[in-house]
């Protein structure tokens, strides 16, 4: 069984934001994890190599550092690491995104692809959906229990005060809540082993069925037209009101500033 | 000569101290007050491959170096004493010695589960008469047909009762030498737990590292296979001697991540607290006295790289250890003491970590070779 994981190498946010001048995040200059919800997509994908002795793929499209989070997944037991790197490439959106990753995957063989369900920079969701699209493969998202039955995966997908449970055939593909599992560590020397593995580099000519008014900055629908670090917001108006009067108190607020 | 760590040693102190402050930190304070041994963290451990870092992946451990693995015991120093100090004896001070002095018999039945974290180590030297004069051990180990007979008893020994594989010491024999004077003979054994005759004594109450299970070992008429002697009969003190070699770069380890622990607490707490209308770090004697803890715990540190690098590519390595050792836990000792000290009367209550840390430091100055030893080891090779 081949599975192929996409994992992002996003900000930590312990570390600060940085942003370039046209509003894109400057990546290269903050500290980086791998996104929580990948990471359970990682998870799974090597419980199922634990169960059925599949072959782990990880995908990442991002700056030559992103790299970093391709041997982190090797290093917790992935086999094998694909880089997707070009000048071109940058200041994607989640169309743009999805349409680079679709490209590289065309040169993959796989049974199933599983991504996760949001990075927590772009916070969209969308990047998973778009690739099965893109792929022509269905999509079983917000997974939050896995089982493989024969050639068909039967996924729990979270929904509001309930979950439902699919089938999917595959060749399919997954998003993972970061809720589906507790990953596991690296081991010690699997990080050593990581950085004698060999990860293959891709370029935008390694995309297979991908134009290019479909990639980059350029290609990308949404533009951004401001982005800022939070603003930190004075403390507020504290009021000491019992809850009736707090109430009214309240309706007055919001009406005033016509919020209601 | 390069001071920069390579990315796959900074990805692994990123593992470490992951899972230190997720795993270890939140019950650094529960393990200390009820001196419960951390058992769940040491299984966590086990899994995560923190139990035979330096042994070799064909008898199942990591396959790394030395550095690698003092990294792993200063950053859950760094956090908990009690944790560092287990990780460090049962690779050190057990996994070690077989590797270097075990056939490959022993190697399979004992290096390989201690390697996985299956089993836990441990090391019986010290006895009640036999501290820094270990030539005055009395316990005994007489061949009698295919099995040894240990009696005697040990004293101070981490991992005491958890541990299910011990390297225990024992006089063999007796020598006379030109002089007329007589020598022991000491020889190395593996003991494991539960063979009869093999019994623990008291479990020892300390002032610090209170979650390490600390007891006395008591052998009488213990008997053992004839095989568990472990290099050759007689040479056991040199045996005992390297493998301290080792366990001081772990103890070093453990007193500089104790050190660097308690330096970062202090410089979070002296930008909080406020006293005549600003924060105590705006003060130029705590200014000054942080610049000494972080410029000393720097350089324990550049000592304690030094001698696992030195591990790693030297026969004998013993002037680096006891320098590393000896450095490390007086810069623990003071750097503790002044955590404490900067933190006024806050440093005292329990529920501040400097305190714990403080009396967690003072046995790195002790164990595995007092102050005074390192010293004498370090001038014994100056004065040669």
């Amino acid at each position: 069984m081949k599975i192929v994981v996409c994992i992002k190498q996003v900000p930590d946010t312990k570390g600060g934001v940085k942003f370039n001048p046209d509003g894109t995040l400057d990546r290269g200059a903050m500290l980086t994890i791998m996104n929580p919800d990948d990471k359970a997509g990682l998870e799974a994908a090597l419980r199922l190599k634990d169960k059925y002795d599949a072959e782990v793929t990880v995908v990442t499209m991002g700056l030559p550092k992103a790299e970093e989070v391709l041997r982190e997944a090797i290093a917790m037991g992935a086999d094998k690491g694909v880089l997707v790197t070009d000048r071109v490439l940058g200041g994607a959106d989640t169309w743009a995104t999805s349409q680079t990753l679709a490209g590289a995957i065309r040169n993959l063989e796989y049974d199933l692809i599983i991504t996760g369900r949001q990075a927590i920079d772009g916070d969209t969701a969308q990047v998973g959906p778009q690739i099965s699209e893109h792929l022509g493969i269905p999509v079983i998202s917000y997974a939050q229990k896995i089982e493989i039955e024969g050639d068909s995966v039967i996924v729990e997908r979270q929904f509001d005060d309930r979950y439902h449970v699919l089938k999917a055939k595959m060749p399919c593909l997954i998003t993972a809540l970061a809720e589906l599992n507790e990953p596991r560590y690296m081991t010690p020397g699997g990080i050593f082993d990581a950085y004698n593995a060999e990860i293959t580099v891709w370029g935008r000519a390694n995309l297979v069925n991908v134009e290019d008014s479909n990639l980059g900055l350029k290609g990308s629908p949404t533009q951004i037209a401001k982005a800022s670090d939070k603003v930190r917001k004075g403390a507020g108006e504290k009021v000491n009101l019992d809850a009736a009067e707090s109430v009214d108190y309240i309706i007055d607020k919001l009406k005033v500033k016509h919020v209601i | 000569m390069d001071f920069m760590l390579s990315k796959q040693h900074e990805m692994a102190r990123t593992l470490f101290k992951e899972f230190a402050e997720k795993e270890v930190k939140p019950l650094a304070q529960e393990v200390d007050e009820t001196e419960v041994f951390p058992r769940g963290t040491v299984e966590k451990m086990a899994k995560a491959g923190f139990l035979g870092i330096p042994v070799p992946k064909e008898y199942g451990g990591q396959g790394c170096d030395p550095l690698t693995y003092a990294m792993c015991v200063e950053e859950l120093s760094k956090v908990c004493g009690t944790t560092g100090v287990i990780v460090s004896a049962h690779t050190s001070l057990c996994c070690d010695p077989i590797m270097t002095y075990g056939t490959e018999e022993q190697k399979q039945k004992y290096l390989v589960p201690l390697a996985k974290g299956e089993k836990l180590g441990a090391f019986g030297l010290t006895e009640p008469g036999a501290g820094t004069d270990a030539q005055g051990q009395q316990t005994k180990a007489v061949l009698e047909g295919d099995e040894w007979v240990l009696n005697g008893s040990k004293i101070f020994i981490t991992n005491g009762k958890e541990a299910d594989v011990y390297v225990i010491f024992a006089v063999t024999g007796v020598v006379t030498d030109k002089k007329g004077r007589s020598k022991k003979l000491i020889s190395a054994f593996i003991v494991e737990k539960g063979t009869p005759g093999f019994t623990f004594g008291t479990k020892e109450k300390k002032m610090g590292i209170r979650g390490s299970s600390t007891y006395e070992l008591i052998f009488t008429d213990c008997r053992i296979p004839k095989e568990n002697l472990l290099g050759q009969e007689g040479k056991g003190f040199g045996i005992a001697m390297h493998t301290l070699d080792g366990g001081r770069i772990g103890i070093a380890a453990q007193a500089l991540g104790l050190a660097e622990g308690a330096l970062d607490r202090t410089v979070e707490y002296v930008k909080e607290r406020k006293q005549f209308g600003r924060a105590i770090g705006a003060f130029q004697n705590t200014q000054f006295q942080l610049a000494d803890m972080a410029t000393k715990v720097q350089a324990a540190q550049l000592l304690v790289y030094k001698a696992a690098m030195a591990k790693a590519t030297q026969k004998v390595y013993s002037i680096e250890a006891a320098t590393a050792k000896l450095y490390a836990a007086e810069v623990a000792m003071e750097v503790t003491t002044k955590a404490v000290q900067l933190h006024g009367g806050y440093g005292y209550i329990r529920e501040y970590d400097v305190e714990r840390m403080m009396r967690d430091a003072k046995i790195t100055e002790i164990y595995e070779g007092t102050s005074e030893v390192q010293r004498m080891v370090i001038s014994g090779a100056l004065l040669k």
